[in-house]
């Protein structure tokens, strides 16, 4: 067998379904995902503007995480970073926006 | 020293700006009271203080007979009886308030000057009771409801007299509740204003909207959503959780100059609590 056909059926073996499972993520892959999430909503509850939504969603990392789900528990802690953003964003621009519903 | 003439056109305009961010609250109750005056103008001026039921005949019809057995009655009922009970040291709530506790609704919430912080009824009451060596009640219903709807019911009438004292820091305690009461929150991105002043007297889902002018008034209310009595801070959590943002612990800061704010706005209007709404 040449090189070339060897590497063509190496790489037709790696590309067979199921062959190569997919790498499921790790325990430590959670724990930095949820960190960033909660650095995030720590920010929100600094401003004072947290979300039920995000405490959910950290809720539910939480309990993916404990039952070893930790593919569902990174998506529901990036989930919640991004809400966590998303009210970080909002009580920012508040600052100065307020201004333009005020009954004047 | 020369000015240019650019220089000088930009201060020119830039002072009425600024003369427009210092807080004038006299300005800013006129301004509000004539917003709703403006937009509801079949709305009787001292019907305002009946929220939703003010905005629409039917409903308006249906707290009339509400009102026949009004839902709070024993909110009454029994917040008179502890008011009148003595605390173990003997002393009574009469002994921690003027005029006894009776008609006096509607000088709260308070400024205190010594404090440099704004003083709730509800917040009162409980220092009150620390004082006379008693545990603090839970701010949000029961034996709190019960104590602030006797007392509401005591001032019904009177009008909404809340004072901001010559003080800076009681300036900054009514624009911190302005603030509050515009700022947008939680993920549906809406503020006290979103619904109490774009909105009054649309649905939302099943409900009325109630005005902001006057909803203090009514305070505290029996609520058939809650199958029961709320305190001010029931209401202010509850808004803040319909908005998908976490509300605040009861009596924050936030929440006393937000009260301040919105009573303040409504002075005039008479007290009508307790209340009943939807």
């Amino acid at each position: 067998m040449t090189n070339m056909t060897r590497n063509i059926v190496l790489a037709a073996v790696l590309l067979m379904p199921g062959a190569v499972p997919a790498l499921a993520a790790s325990e430590a892959d959670f724990k930095a995902a949820y960190a960033a999430a909660e650095a995030a909503e720590k920010q929100a509850d600094q401003l004072r503007n947290k979300w039920t939504t995000t405490e959910a969603q950290l809720a539910a990392a939480k309990k993916a995480a404990s039952t070893g789900d930790f593919d569902a528990a990174i998506a529901a802690a990036r989930e919640a970073e991004a809400l966590a953003n998303a009210s970080i964003y909002q009580a920012t621009s508040e600052k100065t926006r307020w201004k333009d519903l005020e009954i004047r | 020293m020369t000015f240019s003439l650019a220089s000088i056109l930009a201060l020119a305009l830039l002072a009425p700006a600024l003369a427009d961010d210092k807080p004038d609250p006299v300005a800013d109750q006129k301004a509000f009271q004539r917003f709703f005056i403006e937009k509801f103008p079949k709305v009787k001026y001292e019907d305002f203080v009946n929220g939703p039921y003010s905005m629409d005949e039917g409903l308006h019809r249906q707290w009339e007979e509400k009102e026949q057995f009004p839902p709070y009655e024993f909110a009454v009922e029994t917040g008179k009886e502890m008011f009148a009970t003595p605390f173990k040291n003997g002393k009574t709530y009469a002994d921690c308030f003027a005029n006894k506790g009776i008609g006096i609704r509607q000088n709260y919430p308070t400024f205190d000057e010594k404090e440099g912080k704004v003083i709730t009824l509800e917040l009162a009451l409980n220092r009150c009771r620390e004082a006379n060596g008693e545990a603090p009640y839970n701010y949000l219903k029961d034996e709190m409801a019960s104590l602030t709807a006797y007392m509401a019911f005591t001032s019904r009438g009177q009008k909404m007299d809340i004072r901001i004292p010559n003080d800076p820091r009681a300036l900054q305690a009514y624009e911190n509740g302005k603030r509050y009461f515009y700022t947008r929150r939680g993920q549906l991105n809406f503020s006290c204003a979103t619904c109490h002043v774009q909105s009054p007297g649309e649905h939302i889902r099943a409900e009325i909207l109630a005005p902001a002018l006057g909803i203090m008034n009514a305070m505290p209310i029996y609520r058939s959503e809650w199958s029961g009595m709320g305190t001010t801070s029931r209401r202010f959590l509850t808004c803040n959780s319909q908005t998908r943002a976490v509300p605040l612990e009861p009596q924050s800061d936030e929440y006393r100059d937000l009260e301040y704010y919105l009573s303040y706005v409504s002075n005039g209007l008479p007290i009508s609590g307790p209340g009943a709404r939807p």
